[in-house]
């Protein structure tokens, strides 16, 4: 028998005509975190709310630790959820909140003061019990909505966006803390977002998601790098994309002309495209080498000669837009923090190239 | 622009002192003074409690006096356990033109007068009416069946009267209560009755005190249906009241009666605030 905590076959959702979730099959091994990453409406949120219960599959298996759990009702099920807008009960103080699973399974008051006085403990907030929800700041909110769930001892804990109401430091002190709290629970965390860093830095394994199916599933470094699709490519991380027609194929490497007049030399990692397939091409910021001299990048396949249109200044992240003398369109180009560009301004002419190998080309449909 | 302010001031709060002075608080003041003095001779009055002991000293104004209280408080909870589920229905579960279908049927029946509203449960209701007809009709009964001046009839018309102001105020609480918060109960291992228990009905506490006061005010206070839907043996104390003013013209009498009622209003109200842990101030926002 294998050690996955939840599987999913075949699973498929309609509402009417439209099919939220179109068969959508994955397997998550015990103890991991695994993301579904994907844009508002892909139907990430249908598989959530089909794995906690209150939806039912049009067709396909749920099964949790091997057993099929399609007929067990939301509150038999093994599994708990972080719902988006964390959903503590305003009622009820925090030892409320936190003892209401407990309750509810009939446990002995003393036995239930302990495992909340433990999980508040284990999430770093001891003694703040008897306070009211709304006494909390947003970080502790979310920190009680987790032991909430993780006193029920789930065999799977869901998490659907629960960091979309933080503001962006808290958010990303909750990334490490999430990743933390789940190796210290040592749970199956699901995680459902549609911001790939959350996704990327916590994730053992990520599934992105798109009108309703998985486009890729896979570790973050393998989504980032080797993008199956092009969604992926587009979806994961910052990309320049070009579109053009496949000239000269050979072994996977490529020879393309794009619709600008450009020729660029890129691979398909396998795809198998063919001459005079169209194409989308796509380059990250941070594969693009920059440089003064024109000798710097004479050893790569891609190079081009621009001007600069403009400078994003983002810290670690800067970024130069520009406009290739041959003309097309504005390529992004991430600036190195060695400090050689620091003075670059608009309007510098200077001079770009990558590896092929970096161009990423996928079959852009039909042709 | 400091006196402009204060001129605005007083204008604003005028109408209001006006409305509590003029209708409340004066004709109030008056009644008690009329409560409490006692006819000696023609024109000769002197102050006693006297009224008073005489609604004490008549068990017949006691025992309506009772009687209105209790029969108030059940109508209140018929009224409650009918409207939780409808606003529960009309809040949580339809949604979008049925959720205002629903809370417009809910309204048509204010549109018309209490007394007609009021004859219109006496056509069904009444010997040769709609449903004595139906029953001889399917031959559940023989002969025609009076269903009309009774307690019954009278508590079918309170409630009836009082449904809306119940199911408003419930439904404006339970909408305030995001779904996922009963997901959340549901998820944690509740049921039905629980999630009921420790989640919606605690929420939705201000909601149906605030409209359980309305109604027990109104079903206390309500003079046409206890008139028009009771018999000989259904007196409501409202009715005592009219009859001492304008039937026996004892107007001393009846001041008192009106003191007691609100009295037993205020005291039932406060008890029922205390009881439910509930105070006004969040009861009415």
């Amino acid at each position: 028998m294998s050690t996955a905590d939840l599987e999913c076959v075949d699973l498929t959702k309609q509402f009417g005509n439209f099919t939220a979730v179109d068969d959508v099959s994955f397997t998550v091994p015990a103890g991991s975190f695994f993301s579904i990453l994907g844009p508002s409406g892909c139907g990430k949120t249908t598989i959530m709310r089909m794995i906690a219960g209150f939806l039912e599959p049009t067709s396909g298996d749920i099964l949790i630790r091997g057993r099929s759990v399609l007929d067990v009702a939301p509150n038999k099920r093994p599994v708990n959820m972080v719902f988006q807008h964390l959903a503590l009960f305003p009622m009820m103080n925090i030892e409320g909140n936190i003892g209401y699973g407990l309750r509810r399974r009939g446990l002995a008051k003393p036995e239930i003061a302990r495992k909340v006085d433990e999980a508040l403990e284990r999430i770093g907030l001891p003694g703040i019990g008897k306070r009211k929800v709304d006494e909390l700041s947003g970080g502790q909110k979310q920190r009680v909505a987790i032991a909430r769930c993780m006193v029920m001892e789930p065999e799977v804990l869901l998490l659907d966006e629960p960091l979309g109401a933080l503001d962006l430091k808290l958010r990303e002190h909750m990334k490490i803390e999430l990743k933390t709290l789940q190796a210290a629970f040592d749970t199956t965390f699901i995680y459902i977002t549609h911001d790939q860093s959350e996704a990327l830095v916590m994730s053992d394994q990520i599934a992105v998601m798109n009108e309703g199916r998985f486009e890729q599933v896979g570790t973050g470094r393998e989504l980032y790098y080797r993008p199956e699709t092009a969604f992926v490519a587009g979806f994961v991380g910052e990309a320049n994309r070009w579109r053009g027609r496949v000239t000269r194929a050979e072994a996977g490497e490529l020879q393309l002309a794009t619709e600008a007049g450009l020729t660029f030399a890129g691979t398909d990692h396998g795809r198998g495209l063919a001459v005079g397939d169209q194409a989308e091409i796509f380059v990250r910021p941070e594969a693009i080498r920059i440089a003064h001299a024109e000798g710097d990048v004479a050893h790569l396949e891609n190079r081009m000669t621009g001007r600069v249109t403009s400078l994003l200044f983002n810290g670690a992240a800067s970024r130069a837009m520009l406009r290739p003398e041959t003309g097309g369109d504005e390529i992004e180009v991430t600036l190195p923090q060695s400090g050689e560009f620091a003075d670059l301004g608009r309007d510098d002419t200077v001079h770009i190239g990558w590896e092929g190998a970096q161009a990423n080309a996928f079959s852009a449909g039909g042709s | 622009m400091q006196a402009g302010a204060k001129l605005g001031f007083i204008l604003l709060i005028s109408p209001l002192v006006l409305w509590l002075g003029l209708l409340i608080v004066i004709p109030h003041v008056d009644m008690f003074l009329v409560s409490i003095r006692e006819r000696i001779g023609v024109g000769q009055y002197q102050t006693s409690f006297a009224n008073y002991m005489a609604f004490f000293g008549e068990p017949l104004y006691i025992i309506t006096f009772i009687r209105t209280a209790m029969m108030s408080i059940l109508a209140t909870v018929i009224t409650l356990l009918i409207g939780f589920p409808v606003a529960f229905y009309i809040a949580k579960i339809a949604k979008g033109r049925l959720q205002s279908a629903l809370f417009l049927l809910c309204l048509v029946p204010f549109w018309v007068s209490e007394l007609v509203r009021t004859f219109g449960w006496m056509i069904l209701l009444r010997e040769t009416g709609l449903i004595s007809k139906f029953l001889q009709w399917s031959g559940l009964a023989d002969q025609p069946v009076e269903m009309l001046y009774n307690d019954v009839a009278i508590m079918i018309g309170l409630v009836y009267t009082s449904m809306l102001f119940m199911v408003v105020p419930l439904i404006t609480t339970m909408e305030s209560l995001d779904d996922s918060v009963i997901e959340a109960g549901y998820d944690l291992g509740g049921n039905g009755a629980s999630v009921l228990r420790e989640i919606i009905i605690p929420h939705a506490m201000p909601g149906i005190v605030s409209g359980s006061i309305v109604v027990f005010m109104l079903s206390l206070g309500n003079y046409l249906t206890p008139t028009m839907l009771g018999g000989k043996d259904s007196l409501w104390f409202t009715e005592l009241i009219y009859s001492q003013f304008i039937v026996r013209f004892n107007w001393e009498l009846g001041a008192a009666f009106g003191f007691m009622l609100l009295f037993l209003s205020s005291v039932i109200v406060w008890g029922t605030l205390k009881l439910t842990g509930q105070t006004l101030k969040s009861t009415m926002g």
